[in-house]
């Protein structure tokens, strides 16, 4: 697909994502909107998976370990036909299998997470499955850059080395914010790349909210047995003018105005599930 | 006496069972020697996996085996499994429902003067609070046979916690093993003890001591702690005095599901019989056993008490 549809999808993604979050008046709308250039270039491109058949044993694995991002990804497989979009309209009410954080009672999701570090160890096992088993399936885990503070993201860091899987790919969201504030006041990362290369793992960084170089980077990434790293610069709040870059809008909630001067900046008339 | 340790009769059975399936899996955290997986590893290198010391990562690595078709038992220490990666085990396997198996070796006391950083005495509290998991604490090594060829081929998640030493044999050739139903090794109508791990053969001991005065004692392995066998506890509760025994904190392991099923369905005197709250006494598991009274005699003496 080309980037320029993909960025029109991931658009309409972040107007569906705030919509279901001003509905649930809770959400977490910063990382939701960093991260949904990279979560379209995977699940509109990338990604070899079956909405019909979520469980076929060939699929390309992906996980958000940054679960707290969920509406978009939530967004992105009702769109393509996992759950019904209509659906979208129970996010975060009582009884939904569609809550805060991705729950392996919704197809298309591999396990349930959201706390933190829990990823790439299953990522790992996913990879290591593959190399096992002789299947030619990649796995994909999006993480948080705050959330690289968690211990056991470097023991998997060391195991994805270790077994020298280069079918496992780490992204970090790496929008430079967490909750409390900037991530290097909080617990710095950088040099951050350094740490990467220094693990093992093939490094790349780029613009994490530009779809073309995602594309680029998927489509021509070497395959040298090693795991594979995209620290992915985004900014958080991408594309909500009142949100960029504004550690509040972690998980602000957008009010109704907010929704439509979103939907207007973001080009998009509003969503056809609501 | 024939005696054998349990860990040794898992990794004899799953050896014997993952040659003749692939999708059998062993995970160890630099923990191949302790669970006796040195065997294994050297047989079959592509079903087994290290981790080194990590066991956060050892946890969520298996869950994406099981993700990946493949049935990994996860075996390492009790007690890291049970605490270390505890949120791996909530989330991943038993939240998710993964398929894997935690083998926690060298549990309750078994490392001895190793001390409290050692010994798991709270992973059975710990993990009946959280949901997903069938629980098994093996009496034996027939026992854990049994268990093993069942875990082979369940779907299910499961936490299994072993000793580590030898231990007497409770049973003969086959050991009768249905998950979830309680054996009931001896029946009598003045007491009950409900036992599991390897505090079952010393309850049976305990059983004999008062059989020679005239009290007759049932006996019952709880090797299922989840599900757990309620009829049986019941049916043990008959008696009107029930006794549970286990190598555990007295707080929410046997002792604690056993009350928590007689208060709410059929109130009975009992006593729980484990270890206490407090800084544990030091020295080899028998000094321990022997300092809290889980031994034959001890057990006896606490029959006698509520009679």
């Amino acid at each position: 697909m080309d980037a320029q549809t993909i960025q029109q999808l991931a658009n309409q993604r972040r107007a569906d994502a705030i919509t279901m979050i001003h509905n649930a008046n809770t959400g977490h709308t910063g990382g939701a909107m960093s991260s949904l250039d990279i979560l379209s270039v995977l699940y509109y491109d990338v990604l070899r998976v079956r909405p019909e058949e979520p469980a076929w044993p060939d699929r390309d694995r992906f996980l958000l370990s940054k679960g707290h991002s969920v509406e978009g990804y939530l967004a992105i497989l009702a769109d393509r036909g996992f759950i019904p979009k209509e659906e979208l309209r129970t996010f975060s009410q009582a009884g939904s299998r569609l809550i805060g954080h991705p729950n392996n009672s919704t197809p298309g999701v591999e396990v349930c997470t959201g706390a933190l570090g829990h990823g790439l160890p299953v990522g790992v096992g996913m990879a290591l499955a593959a190399k096992r088993t002789k299947k030619d399936y990649r796995t994909f885990v999006l993480m948080g850059d705050g959330e690289q503070a968690e211990g056991s993201v470097w023991e998997a860091a060391m195991a994805g080395a270790n077994y020298h899987l280069d079918n496992l790919f780490a992204i970090i969201d790496r929008n430079g914010l967490q909750i409390s504030g900037p991530t290097e006041n909080v617990m710095a990362l950088e040099n951050f790349r350094d740490k990467w290369e220094a693990f093992g793992w093939d490094v790349c960084e780029l613009d994490g909210n530009d779809p073309g170089a995602l594309l680029h980077y998927f489509h021509t990434v070497p395959n040298e047995g090693k795991p594979h790293c995209l620290i992915a610069h985004t900014v958080k709040g991408k594309g909500l003018p009142y949100a960029e870059n504004r550690k509040e809008w972690h998980h602000k909630v957008p009010t109704a105005e907010q929704c439509e001067e979103g939907c207007a900046a973001l080009g998009v008339k509003g969503v056809d599930w609501a | 006496m024939k005696t054998e340790a349990v860990r040794m009769a898992f990794t004899r059975t799953l050896l014997e069972l993952a040659q003749k399936d692939p999708t059998l899996f062993a995970v160890a955290t630099d923990s191949r020697g302790s669970v006796t997986l040195t065997d294994f590893a050297d047989a079959l290198p592509n079903q087994f996996v290290e981790c080194g010391i990590a066991e956060q990562d050892a946890i969520g690595i298996s869950a994406g085996l099981a993700n990946g078709g493949l049935r990994p038992f996860v075996c390492g220490p009790a007690c890291f499994y049970s605490l270390r990666s505890a949120e791996q085990v909530k989330v991943d396997v038993g939240y998710s429902h993964m398929n894997v198996k935690i083998i926690g070796v060298s549990g309750g006391v078994s490392y001895g003067a190793l001390g409290s950083t050692h010994h798991a005495t709270q992973d059975i509290a710990l993990l009946r609070a959280t949901p997903g998991l069938q629980i098994f604490l093996p009496s034996d090594g027939p026992q854990m046979e049994a268990l093993t060829r069942y875990l082979a081929q369940s779907d299910e998640p499961a936490y299994v916690r072993m000793g580590r030493g030898a231990v007497p044999t409770v049973y003969e050739g086959e050991a009768p093993f249905t998950p979830g139903k309680a054996n009931c090794l001896r029946r009598g109508v003045n007491a009950a003890i409900i036992a599991c791990g390897e505090m079952v053969y010393p309850s049976l001991q305990a059983a004999e001591i008062l059989a020679g005065e005239g009290t007759e004692v049932s006996v019952y392995d709880m090797h299922t702690l989840r599900p757990l066998d309620e009829a049986a506890i019941v049916e043990a509760a008959q008696t009107g005095w029930v006794v549970t025994v286990e190598e555990h904190d007295v707080h929410g392991g046997l002792g604690g599901a056993v009350a928590e099923v007689l208060a709410q369905q059929k109130p009975t005197r009992m006593r729980i019989l484990g270890l206490p709250d407090e800084k544990l006494y030091t020295g080899t598991s028998a000094e321990v056993f022997e300092h809290y009274g889980l031994t034959p005699q001890g057990i006896a003496q606490a029959v006698r008490q509520g009679r």
